[in-house]
């Protein structure tokens, strides 16, 4: 161990300065992109929270002119945004449980059963992630009109189930795919019937994934403009509301609700790391 | 009901798709129906009638030829300066990061927790002309003294390249992250350099995640009219833009439908040029 750790030490005396600066930017270059590159995808996201604390002088929330708490404590004052969070927070609620319900039910189809029509449905699941936006909410706009149905709260939440599925549906088969079937064989050998070994064994193992493919459908349902602008109507959502702002100047009050949403998906997301790390470590020193 | 799933396995597979895939069928293939139906249509608003209208179809490619132009030109652009600026990063993450590998990923997606719009308007106040960005630039001379980066190409492509970055760097991190470092370390023992070793093992085993990352990258961008409608002016207006004024401002429904099936058509064919393109090099290197 001492020879090795002599080893590298030696050689580099040995260089002249020259090669040990150019050893030295080779190691570190990497580091410093890396660095560089988190800067730049942190920036807009400091730029959003940094605004919540603007007090802009007139309507327009682009200069920066100082510091104030008053957009955060008056989250509610601007007409029509506790309307739209609501909206956007039920119809994400509504759509994730619908979605990941059929979306589970179709991956345990498609990875546990070889039957007529797999590859077809394996291709239907996929379509949906392969269209671009604006042709999924356009067609379903054209649908809507069509058949002379009124667009509003149900049509967007019948798309956003419709584009929440399939993400379920992948993120479930993927763990479905690495299942250890035996543990089931092993409940059903013990007398537990189907259902009962679906409820004590199946869902419990598969409760990650589920809970992965709900909390990824519920951003993503939050998240979503594109589809949302052509099915929504007269119903606002968050983003409607950020859009209509917009067009003529947005409220510091939008940056407010963006950053409270960043920070409790980035709390959620942090907890999840750590609880995740620690459990690796604690199998690591099990074994 | 156990029972009966017992005596009846080959219907179970349907009776567990058959929700998901009953509303798949009624709210994406059948709006899609629709929307080939709608595109052969003409006449005027309210009164549309199907007519076999191709001539919607020329109409798109010749009357909007320069947006189609651009949404194939930007969207490339962004998914190769995407590519360019993501797969160091990960390479960092995956081979440099340690125990920290999942934290600096949390990084990389964090953006995605920023709405769309939001993340689109900061980077209004980054690049606005009295901003920044704008300034440092033309102390340098980059940028003339009036010049500026808003209302430019160059505004919309960073936009787009930012905002579906996390769609570009998450496959090519999984793809990196599964090789085995033995490997590397088989290289190393043949006498290879670290570049040769990173050309000849790392670049063709995380080859799948570059082609995952591309695709996912290319065809929301292809589609995207956020970008160009903040950050650009109607001369940077992509595909999206026209599809979305025809269709919400115009109600020039054949025409909005025509095009959408265009864009589809058109991200199809360059995707296919691309898989030649990646087959071809696999073939030959």
């Amino acid at each position: 161990m001492s020879a090795t750790t002599a080893g590298p030490a030696v050689v580099t005396s040995r260089l002249g300065t020259g090669a040990r600066v150019w050893r030295f930017v080779k190691r570190h270059t990497l580091t410093a992109y890396a660095a560089l590159a988190f800067a730049y995808l942190m920036l807009p996201i400091a730029v959003v929270i940094l605004f919540s604390f603007n007090d802009p002088l007139g309507r327009f929330n682009y200069v920066w002119q100082g510091f104030t708490l008053d957009n955060w404590r008056n989250w509610d004052g601007v007409l029509g945004l506790r309307e739209a969070v609501t909206t956007s927070l039920e119809i994400a609620a509504l759509s994730t449980v619908v979605a990941t319900a059929l979306g589970t039910l179709m991956a345990m189809a498609i990875v546990r059963h070889h039957f007529r029509g797999r590859g077809t449905a394996n291709v239907l699941v996929f379509l949906p992630l392969a269209t671009p936006e604006i042709v999924l909410g356009a067609s379903l706009l054209s649908l809507f009109i069509t058949a002379q149905v009124a667009t509003g709260f149900w049509t967007i939440f019948v798309a956003h189930v419709m584009f929440i599925v399939s993400f379920v549906v992948v993120t479930v088969k993927a763990r479905l795919v690495g299942f250890d079937r035996h543990l089931e064989e092993a409940a059903m050998d013990l007398g537990a019937d189907e259902l009962t070994t679906f409820r004590k064994i199946t869902l419990p193992l598969l409760a990650p994934a589920i809970l992965a493919g709900a909390l990824l459908g519920f951003a993503i349902s939050i998240d979503d403009f594109v589809i949302t602008y052509f099915v929504a109507g007269p119903t606002q959502t968050f983003p409607l509301f950020v859009w209509g702002a917009a067009r003529v100047a947005v409220p510091p009050q939008v940056n407010v609700i963006a950053s409270a949403i960043f920070l409790i998906a980035v709390t959620i997301a942090v907890v999840n790391v750590i609880i995740a790390s620690l459990r690796a470590g604690r199998r690591q020193q099990g074994a | 009901m156990g029972s009966f799933l017992h005596r009846h396995r080959g219907v179970a597979p349907y009776l567990l798709l058959a929700p998901g895939l009953a509303w798949l069928t009624l709210f994406f293939l059948l709006p899609l129906a629709f929307l080939g139906y709608q595109s052969l249509q003409s006449g005027s608003f309210p009164n549309y009638a199907f007519t076999w209208e191709f001539s919607n179809y020329a109409k798109a490619f010749t009357d909007f030829r320069p947006q189609l132009m651009r949404s194939l030109t930007y969207a490339g652009l962004a998914t190769a300066l995407a590519l360019l600026l993501a797969y160091p990063l990960v390479y960092w993450i995956a081979f440099r990061a340690g125990r920290w590998k999942n934290l600096f990923l949390l990084f990389i997606v964090a953006p995605f927790f920023v709405t769309y719009l939001i993340r689109t308007l900061a980077w209004l106040n980054i690049l606005a002309d009295e901003g920044p960005v704008v300034g440092v630039l033309r102390d340098v001379g980059l940028l003339a003294d009036d010049g500026r980066l808003l209302a430019t190409s160059i505004a919309v492509v960073a936009g787009i390249t930012y905002n579906f970055f996390a769609l570009m760097a998450l496959p090519i991190y999984v793809s990196l992250e599964q090789i085995d470092h033995r490997l590397l370390e088989a290289a190393k023992d043949l006498y290879a350099s670290p570049t040769q070793a990173f050309l000849r093992v790392t670049l063709p085993l995380s080859a799948p995640g570059i082609v995952a990352g591309t695709l996912l990258t290319f065809i929301p961008a292809a589609g995207d009219f956020i970008n160009a409608q903040l950050l650009g002016t109607p001369q940077q207006y992509m595909l999206g833009n026209v599809i979305q004024s025809r269709f919400l401002e115009l109600i020039d429904y054949p025409t909005a439908a025509a095009l959408s099936f265009v864009l589809m058509a058109t991200i199809l064919v360059a995707l296919l040029a691309y898989a030649r393109v990646v087959g071809s090099e696999k073939l030959t290197g």
